[in-house]
């Protein structure tokens, strides 16, 4: 019986990008900045209609929580073989303050809601580098986890991942329904093309919002400042050896 | 991949370093400074060293001071600087260059435009986009990655577009998408009196037009002896639905190049045909640990639907099989194309590995394998001199010939590989009647560099005789002016230099590329 698939894609600043920090240090410049789907998520999405390309899959449905401009990024999802789109709105303040704890909530009611045998996620997303919400949408919905996945094999509803690790990586097998967050060794994501983007733009979109969902999507941490790291100084040369450990020993390292 | 590179220091570089041409270099450091902003501009022995060279053999030749543009605005206050006091001006993109066009023989101002890396606007339904020159073609391909579109030209580096469009660069995929000349569609330059112009109108941004001299394609191939590229306005191409990539190896190259005019002649919808001769192919398969049969080799590339691309690799099928090609194996799927392709993606690092004593294996005449020390290619007395193993480099042809013209081509660089005891393998873009032949050599060995370069002299000629050109992509540079001349003819190059005195009369742009003007400087 093939199986049925949930995505989530974020929208976050482009990895190209160099990235501002707002002159009140209240957070980074998000206005006339590139947009893009997260990398890890693009490799969530590949993997996913990978699967459908084998018949693992029968259904892929990409899942994406913000603004109207998320849409831009289901569409994305879209075009690169997605089925159908979910648009939960986020808007403003809420947005901003929107964390992974609540988005879990969210991808988590709308697993259940869609009766999926799979949530397939990025580890992480390249703007806040959490690497929570997956972990958490496992814990809500207590299934199980195999997170920075670099091969997935599923059959007979039992996905075999290997992971990649400290010092290697580790094969689990774990029993669908369950939750695969991607890692960069996965696959390589494929580019849209433009008769896939025309056709994208026809396939369904349902827009909900956390209310309609049952979530409480309200922030339990609040961000004090944001700052950019200390400029890197300028090194020095040293003669010899022992001005070396003189110098390491004025700076107190040794 | 670790390429050594060793410099020789020639003679003029020596006594540059003992003369001081200009008022002295601090004035300009300051100077500069005081244009640029302090952090944009260096005299460091490092930084000037790096500038002075680029990825081919020529022995670097430092400028006297480098400076990172910011802003078209920069680019023509220093021009008119350099223009106030005769100072020679480079323009440096990634210095990836294939031919000694970022060396300042003359010394003067290197000025880096890496830093103007902005992307100024994509036009996906116009399918074009504008960019600073500093923007690699990797970093463009990657930004417009959701448009569905790309730009198609990927020479072996990932190189500045500005570069790109100085060069006239070409990659793998001309054969459907033409190279650089087809695909700038307005160039922003800055002149050598620090004027700025747009090639092709303000704000031009149409598909066609008949307004006026052709600026642009003046533009594009001067190598930065007429202006300064800043900003370059690019056509963009749909990202094909559908890919298939094929194999196909050959008993000889005859029957290669007449299966590769045969698919050209088809009607399929080639992307790239790609040619490797038996010993690249041996070498590839040693690097790329492959088992691909030792034969001149095809690998091709067909975009198209998802509704026609597999009868197109059967009509692709039919056709090499024409011409008795051993087998061909293709693919769709991207990992499997990915895997085919291995070999002609890695040649470059694959011929470099080739070292002495290494052992190639090679199919003769008579079809029967033979293996040969790699050290019995190379002149005896080059083993004698050096007892060692020296790092050794790659030197690459770059000529371009009528495709009917091609078997002749390839007949005459294995006599002379031959003659001169060069080791080199043949890699080409034969549906462009391009090829290279990467020659592994050891850059400190004067006597082998001579026969290389006679090497050189001589395909060149030959492919003018078979009217070609003496440079397909890489460009004129240092190397190649005296071939340019025999190319053209003394009234086309003094059409050039006509060009050349109207926009650059004090020879200041890269002065000592593409044509010598007589002013000494």
């Amino acid at each position: 019986m093939a199986i049925r698939i949930l995505v989530g894609v974020k929208r976050a600043i482009d990895y190209a990008v160099k990235v501002q920090v707002k002159t009140d240090k209240s957070g980074v410049v998000t206005e006339g900045v590139k947009h893009s789907m997260n990398p890890f998520d693009e490799i969530a999405v590949e993997e996913a209609i990978r699967l459908k390309e084998k018949k693992v899959a029968q259904e892929v449905i990409a899942l994406s929580c913000g603004p109207a401009q998320c849409q831009e990024t289901l569409r994305t999802a879209l075009a690169l073989g997605a089925d159908r789109a979910i648009h939960v709105e986020v808007t403003g303040k809420d947005y901003e303050m929107l964390q992974p704890l609540a988005i879990s909530k969210l991808i988590a009611a709308v697993a259940k809601k869609e009766n999926v045998d799979l949530v397939l996620l990025g580890k992480l997303a390249i703007d806040d580098d959490s690497n929570q919400t997956g972990q958490m949408v496992a814990g809500l919905l207590s299934w199980p986890q195999a997170v920075f996945a670099s091969k997935v094999d599923i059959k007979d509803k039992t996905a075999e991942v290997m992971r990649e690790i400290d010092g290697g990586s580790e094969t689990l097998r774990v029993k669908l329904p369950a939750v695969i967050t991607s890692d960069l060794r996965l696959n390589q994501p494929r580019f849209a093309n433009l008769p896939s983007i025309q056709k994208a733009k026809k396939k369904p979109m349902a827009k909900m919002s956390p209310k309609d969902l049952g979530v409480d999507i309200k922030p339990h941490q609040e961000y004090l400042s944001y700052e950019e790291p200390p400029k890197r100084q300028g090194g020095g040369r040293v003669a010899n050896v022992d001005e070396l450990i003189s110098k390491l020993k004025e700076k107190g390292l040794i | 991949m670790n390429l050594i590179k060793v410099r020789t220091t020639s003679i003029s570089n020596i006594l540059h370093k003992l003369t001081y041409r200009y008022a002295s270099s601090q004035t300009l450091v300051t100077d500069l400074k005081a244009i640029a902003g302090n952090e944009n501009v260096s005299n460091s022995a490092s930084v000037r060293e790096q500038h002075g060279h680029d990825e081919s053999y020529h022995a670097g030749h430092e400028p006297d001071v480098v400076v990172f543009a910011q802003s078209t605005d920069h680019v023509s206050k220093i021009v008119k600087y350099c223009a106030s006091k005769h100072i020679p001006i480079i323009p440096w993109g990634t210095g990836t260059g294939l031919e000694g066009g970022v060396t300042a023989p003359k010394g003067g101002v290197c000025l880096n435009l890496s830093r103007m890396d902005k992307i100024i606007s994509v036009n996906p339904d116009d399918f074009d986009c504008t960019v600073q020159a500093g923007v690699t073609r990797n970093a463009l391909n990657t930004f417009i990655r959701d448009t569905g579109l790309q730009f198609p030209i990927d020479p072996g580096a990932n190189a500045s577009l500005g570069g790109m469009c100085a060069t006239s660069a070409s990659g793998t995929m001309a054969v459907k998408y033409g190279t650089m000349r087809e695909n700038v569609m307005n160039l922003e330059v800055v002149l050598a009196d620090g004027s700025i112009i747009k090639t092709s109108g303000l704000k031009g941004r149409s598909r066609k037009t008949s307004a006026g001299y052709n600026l642009t394609n003046l533009f594009v191939g001067q190598e930065g002896t007429l202006g300064i590229i800043t900003e370059a306005t690019l056509k963009l191409h749909a990202t094909p639905e559908a890919v298939l990539a094929a194999v196909a190896p050959f008993k000889d190259f005859q029957s290669a190049v007449d299966a590769t005019v045969a698919i050209m002649q088809s009607g399929l919808p080639v992307a790239r045909i790609e040619f490797l001769d038996e010993k690249m192919v041996d070498a590839c398969n040693r690097f790329s640990k492959l088992s691909l049969d030792v034969l001149p080799t095809l690998f091709l590339e067909f975009h198209g639907s998802n509704n026609n691309i597999e009868m197109q690799g059967q009509l692709a099928e039919e056709t090499c099989k024409s011409f008795e090609c051993l087998k061909f194996d293709y693919a769709t799927e991207p990992n499997k194309r990915a895997d085919l392709w291995k070999a002609r993606h890695n040649l470059f690092y694959a011929a470099l590995a080739l070292k002495q004593g290494s052992k190639v294996s090679l199919r003769d005449h008579k079809n029967e394998i033979s293996t040969i020390l790699l050290s019995d290619m190379l002149t005896f007395s080059y083993r004698e001199k050096s007892g060692s193993v020296s790092p050794s480099e790659g030197y690459i042809t770059d000529v371009c010939v009528p495709i009917s013209a091609l078997p002749r081509m390839i007949y005459l660089t294995n006599k002379e590989l031959k003659r001169l005891e060069l080791l080199g393998m043949i890699a080409g873009h034969v549906g462009d009647g391009n090829f290279h032949v990467v020659l592994v050599v050891d850059p400190k060995n004067v006597e082998e560099m001579e026969r290389v370069h006679e090497f050189s002299m001589i395909l060149a000629k030959e492919s003018l005789d078979l009217h070609g050109t003496v440079t397909g992509e890489h460009g004129i540079g240092l190397g190649k002016k005296q071939l340019l001349i025999d190319e053209f003819g003394l009234q086309g190059i003094n059409t050039m230099k006509v060009i050349k005195e109207a926009l650059d009369p004090l020879n200041i742009l890269n002065p000592g590329k593409v044509i010598d003007m007589n002013k000494s400087f």
